[in-house]
């Protein structure tokens, strides 16, 4: 049972961005950027032993400002993307405008713009031996992360997020800023990248801007599906055409999304009235079902990889909550059985179809967090493992409960 | 002295002879010796003076022995005494007795006078008879001869006159046959049939026979000609058959017969009803088609085309069902019961009621009342269901009475017949259907009332009058105040509105229940129209409606809330409410006692549907919250989202932004107050708006914001406000409320401030960035402790925002809270 407890870890700063080590398949991993507009920002490396019941950190250094998203690698696990604030542009306005005399100061200062920026990223090679020989001093000698290339947004605008490549070679990305949608290429060494295609924009009334997107791991990876104010749409990469649009989605603003990672039509998304909805994306009219179990804005929303009845959200009501969808389940009626099983015991499987199937129902409600909970992940080394992370720094690492591990196991 | 001694002695001598005189005196006086005799017996004592066997020695003997000589002296002066009073007594009697016998003697003497006169009467007497006898003998010797003759001359004329009837019998009836007096005819051959039978070998008579054949033929064709006809009333029919069928027609054929003309007659009774009712609907539809004003050319028109229902175009249903029962069920009585008199009753006493005429007779019958009941029923089924307006259920519930009351009466002929139970059928179909269509109409009602209310809500701003623009439903409130409806008033008006409508509603449905009306005793309408329709289907129906009616606003709103209005959320939530809390029971309890209900089907309870009130009431001021809250965080959000924070200037005013959300948040408020109670405050600080504002104040803001100077620090922030956290409760920002005010705004000020924080941490703050924000919290501190039950969770939320944006500030650099204050207090 004490393994049940969750396992809570502080960050110093404010944090938004959460990430697993999508590359790492044997140790639990997370990333964490900070968020801190005086402080050098930087990267937690959390490592979670799951015998033992222990964290270990890492911190690396982000210099280039504040995290607001961050993504790794499905290919190279030293591999990441974040999206930063640049606030260094206003600062030497700043410090010019102090010998110069106001006016001018008021002037320069309406100039100056905070801009969100992309870059790749590669974690220093030795970080992983220097943690485990001395953990103390980690903090004393952070390292810093090797920049590989920028995400050139010149053109396009503040980034909202970076999307690898589902299962791809982490070799191609999707930055969704402002109001385009943009497919780079990296280069052989990752040391630059470019742009593949004529990038997707979004054209309509006012200013359009894409606040979320998620990108297919179906079809051969050739979808993306972005929220945009109460709107989901679908595109299709080849083309850099729209496929689908939901629209009025959710009453308000679209937080998050995620699909199903077993069946492709299907997504999940949720916003700001504190909803999260279920979507066939062949019908678009109607949401396959809709949860109402947050107090408020839900943030984001995350299947499990394995097992996509097991939904994780997280919202600004600090909580997190696990669900059990089975019904639109890619296992409605249990465990599927694969083929050398049914050769292996048949009356396992009598035993399985007269089991009564789950219903839909929440499993958990944590209640761990004091603030706002902005990102929740589900480990990519086990299935049955995830962390929450609120503004006020606070991870916690959870397992989805003993027993409802089993019944889907078995 | 003496003498009375001389008295004494002789009755004392012979007492025998004077005893035998004294009894028959005694006889005479009608005094009873037997009363005596008791004394007598007693006294055989000699001694005993009154005795009958008194001796006189004895006595003497016994005084003289026994008694001195005082009371012998005594004695004798007392004996002296009654001796004489005795002796008077005595003369008195002797005195009438001679009286008497004088009279005697004088009344004997004149009754022989008398008896020789009557006498000589007598003689006279008995020589008169002896005359008188002798001469009645004398003749009734001489009369004898002639009686004899005329008897024989009487029986002669009899014949004759027989005889007279038989030779004039063609000539009379063929004068009857002229004269159409058919009965006569019959009744006449009749008595002449049987002694033309039995003469007929004489051929004078066979010649009246077949002559009187001959002409009866005819008669009898004559008859049948006029049956076929038809034409002719049912009494003139009835009596047509009656002489058929003593003229020996086929009973069977002249069932069919008549029964084949009544159809007939009440084909065309019913051809009538249809024509009236094809009519009506045509009509109906040219009125529905064509909205003319009654007395339109159109209209005239129309009547024109159609003379024979011209009058009767627009026939009501009573019209419709009193012509149904006064031409056809009266006229189906009526064959009925001539076909009874004349097939079943008759011929089951006549010498015809051999086999089974009368069944198979009363068999016809059956089969013919049941095809046409059964058209008719159709034509009325039909008529009924045309019935829609529910205006006045009187007119139905009136027709349907007499419809059923009419029905009885062929019930009472027919006692075996399935028309009248069908006809209740039908009147129980109608009954539900009416059940049926007054939900609807109430439904209908409801949801126009609802509109009215809506451009009530959305008319205020624009009609200065109130009267005209108010509509029907707040006419009087809205005049009399020459004033834009309240929300108070638009939601009595309301309910009262409703309430009048389903008492109408239950009023209108009570008469099918009257007593006077002659289906409300049977079983459907006693028990399971009462419970199962009235009820079930139309009260709980409807209750159960408005319940979700109002829930529908709630999901089909959408999120964004533009389709309704938020103040009719309120407003039906407080409708709900007040349904939950006392109208459902008043209404029940209403419908119960109206309809006593003794129906045992289980009914919905008092209990359940006030839950579901209640629920939808919960809905309802939830989805205003949240609606209202949305509001203000859409402007909140747009304010933040929209604005430069990093380069703005100095804050030298509240943003109006703040401004419209306390004055929108003021105007929630009135709204609010006018449908809900105050509700419950947790207690104040003395000085709430004074205190408060000091606690949230720069001075507590420095120490938060002190560890962002201080790297050496970077935890302390967290610390701090995890703290502050540990100790304050977790909130729920969309969570339920309480039916009242402050519950309400503070979900409404919860929602908005949670939206400002969460907006604020998405963006970067300059310097003044930060103090607007500082200036702009404050203003709402001010003003937006006062409708919360809690003014921490304001503060507490304040605070948030102020830090979060401080965290989020790239140069923070707090404003002096003297500052804040003054700009605030600008305005």
């Amino acid at each position: 049972m004490e393994d049940d407890a969750p396992v809570i870890y502080g960050l110093e700063f404010q944090a938004r961005a959460l990430t697993a080590q999508t590359a790492e398949t044997d140790a639990i991993r997370f990333l964490v950027g900070t968020q801190s507009l005086k402080f050098e920002n930087q990267i937690h490396i959390i490592d979670f032993d799951d015998e033992n019941n222990i964290i270990n950190k890492n911190v690396l250094l982000h210099h280039a400002g504040e995290i607001w998203d961050i993504s790794a690698s499905p290919a190279d696990k030293g591999v990441l993307t974040t999206c930063y604030n640049k606030s260094e542009c206003p600062r030497v306005l700043a410090s010019i405008s102090l010998s110069d005399n106001f006016y001018i100061f008021d002037f320069i200062s309406s100039e100056s713009r905070v801009l969100t920026c992309a870059s790749v990223w590669r974690m220093p090679p030795e970080w992983e031996s220097g943690s485990h020989e001395s953990p103390d001093d980690s903090s004393n000698s952070p390292q810093t992360l090797e920049l590989l290339c920028h995400l050139d947004n010149m053109a396009h605008g503040n980034v909202a997020c970076v999307l690898w490549e589902p299962m791809g070679n982490g070799k191609r990305l999707i930055s969704l800023a402002d109001n385009h949608a943009v497919l780079w290429d990296l280069q052989e060494s990752s040391t630059k990248a470019t742009v593949r295609y004529s990038s997707a924009t979004l054209e309509g009334k006012g200013q359009l801007k894409f606040t979320s997107g998620k990108w297919s791991p179906h079809h051969n990876c050739t979808q993306l599906a972005t929220a945009n104010d109460t709107v989901i749409r679908g595109w299709d990469l080849r083309s850099m055409s729209q496929i689908y649009c939901i629209e009025n989605a959710h009453g308000q603003l679209v937080r998050d999304l995620d699909f199903n990672p077993n069946k492709q039509y299907y997504l999940a998304s949720c916003g700001d009235d504190c909803k999260v909805k279920f979507w066939d994306v062949r019908n678009v009219n109607e949401p396959v079902k809709s949860l109402e179990e947050h107090s408020h804005w839900v943030w984001s929303v995350r299947y499990n990889h394995s097992h996509d009845q097991l939904l994780l959200t997280a919202s600004s009501d600090s909580r997190v909550i696990l669900s059990n969808m089975v019904s639109i389940s890619s296992e409605p009626f249990g465990h599927l059985v694969d083929d050398d099983d049914l050769s292996d015991a048949e009356e396992g499987h009598q035993e399985e179809k007269s089991k009564e199937p789950l219903q839909d129902s929440i499993i958990a409600t944590y209640e761990e967090h004091e603030d706002s909970v902005y990102a929740v992940e589900w480990s990519s080394a086990d299935p049955w493992l995830f962390s929450s992370l609120s503004y006020d720094g606070r991870l916690v690492i959870n397992r989805v409960p003993r027993a409802l591990k089993y019944r889907i196991l078995l | 002295m003496d003498a009375d001694q001389g008295t004494a002695a002789p009755a004392d001598a012979d007492p025998a002879p004077k005893r035998r005189v004294h009894g028959m005196l005694k006889l005479y006086y009608g005094l009873n010796e037997e009363g005596k005799a008791l004394g007598q017996a007693e006294s055989l004592d000699p001694c005993d003076i009154n005795g009958p066997h008194f001796d006189p020695e004895l006595y003497l003997n016994k005084l003289r022995k026994e008694c001195s000589l005082g009371e012998l002296v005594d004695q004798e002066a007392c004996m002296v005494k009654q001796i004489r009073s005795l002796d008077s007594d005595m003369q008195t009697l002797v005195y009438e007795n001679y009286n008497k016998f004088i009279s005697a003697t004088d009344t004997i003497r004149k009754m022989k006078n008398d008896f020789k006169k009557m006498e000589d009467e007598m003689d006279c007497l008995s020589t008169n008879m002896a005359a008188i006898t002798e001469f009645s003998a004398r003749i009734s010797g001489t009369l004898q001869d002639q009686h004899a003759q005329i008897t024989k001359l009487s029986g002669v004329h009899t014949l004759l006159r027989k005889l007279q009837f038989l030779f004039e019998l063609p000539a009379r009836l063929n004068k009857c046959l002229e004269l159409q007096a058919y009965g006569q005819a019959v009744s006449a051959h009749r008595r002449a049939r049987c002694v033309l039978q039995q003469y007929s070998h004489m051929p004078s008579f066979r010649g009246i026979q077949d002559d009187c054949r001959a002409i009866m033929d005819q008669l009898a064709q004559q008859l049948r000609q006029k049956f076929r006809d038809g034409g002719s009333s049912a009494k003139d029919l009835s009596e047509c058959v009656e002489l058929l069928l003593q003229l020996d027609e086929p009973a069977e054929e002249l069932c069919d017969k008549f029964l084949s003309h009544a159809q007939a007659r009440l084909e065309a009774d019913l051809q009538g009803l249809e024509a009236e009712l094809r009519d009506s609907t045509s009509s109906a539809v040219v009125k529905a088609s064509s909205p003319v004003i009654i007395g339109s050319p159109a209209e005239s028109s129309m009547s024109a085309t159609n003379p024979f229902l011209a009058p009767s175009s627009k026939t009501d249903i009573l019209e419709f069902i009193d012509r149904g029962c006064n031409e056809f069920v009266s006229n189906l009585c009526l064959v009925i019961a001539s076909y009874q008199e004349l097939f079943i009753n008759r011929l089951q006493e006549g010498d015809l009621a051999t086999k089974n005429i009368p069944q198979m007779a009363s068999g016809k019958l059956h089969t013919f009342v049941n095809s046409l009941a059964a058209r008719y029923f159709s034509l009325v089924e039909r008529r009924i269901q045309e019935e829609k307006g529910v205006g006045d259920n009187s007119l139905l519930v009136r027709a349907l009475d007499r419809f059923h009351r009419r029905l009885q009466a062929v019930s009472k002929l027919l006692p075996g017949s399935a028309v009248p139970s069908q006809g209740t059928e039908i009147v129980v179909q109608a009954a539900r259907e009416r059940i049926r269509q007054y939900l609807s109409a109430l439904q209908t009602f409801y949801l126009d009332s609802l509109t009215d209310v809506r451009q009530a809500l959305a008319a205020p701003r624009l009609t200065v009058g109130g009267a005209a623009g108010a509509g029907p439903l707040l006419g009087s409130g809205a005049g009399a105040k020459d004033a834009p409806p309240s929300l108070p008033d638009l939601l009595s008006s309301l309910s009262t509105s409703i309430l009048n409508q389903i008492k109408s509603v239950l009023a209108s449905v009570h008469l099918f229940t009257a007593k006077d009306i002659t289906f409300s005793n049977k079983p459907y309408f006693k028990g399971e129209f009462c419970s199962q329709g009235v009820r079930e289907s139309l009260v709980v129906s409807f209750i159960k409606f408005v319940c979700q009616s109002s829930r529908q606003f709630c999901e089909s709103a959408g999120d964004r809330g533009g389709s309704t209005p938020p103040a009719l959320l309120l407003l039906l939530s407080r409708l709900c409410l007040d349904y939950e809390t006392s109208t459902i029971s008043y209404i029940l309890t209403l419908t119960d006692e109206q309809f006593l209900v003794q129906h045992h089907t289980p009914v919905t309870a008092v209990t359940v549907l006030c839950a579901e009130a209640r629920e939808a009431a919960q809905k309802l001021l939830n989805h205003y919250v949240k609606v209202q809250g949305l509001i203000i965080s859409q402007m909140l959000r747009k304010s933040v989202e929209t604005r430069d924070w990093v380069n703005t200037i100095e804050p030298r005013n509240v943003r109006a932004v703040m401004k419209r959300v306390v004055e929108d948040t003021t105007s929630i408020d009135v709204q609010v107050g006018l449908l809900y109670e105050e509700g419950v405050r947790k207690a104040h600080s003395s000085d709430s708006s004074k205190r408060t504002f000091s606690v949230y104040s720069s001075s507590r803001q420095q120490v938060r914001y002190a560890p962002s100077y201080t790297p050496s620090a970077p935890m302390d922030t967290n610390l701090l406000s995890n703290i502050h956290r540990l100790f304050s409760e977790r909130i729920d920002i969309f969570s339920p409320v309480e039916f009242n005010k402050v519950s309400v705004l503070t979900g409404i000020i919860k929602i908005s401030l949670k939206t400002f924080l969460e907006c604020v941490r998405l963006r970067t703050f300059g310097r003044y960035g930060l103090q607007q924000i500082q200036v702009d919290c404050h203003y709402l501190q001010m003003y937006l402790w006062r409708f919360v039950s809690d003014e921490n969770l304001v503060h507490f939320l304040l605070d948030e925002i102020v830090g979060s944006s401080a965290h989020r500030c790239l140069d923070p650099s707090p404003m002096e809270q003297s500052v804040i204050e003054v700009i605030c207090e600008r305005g």
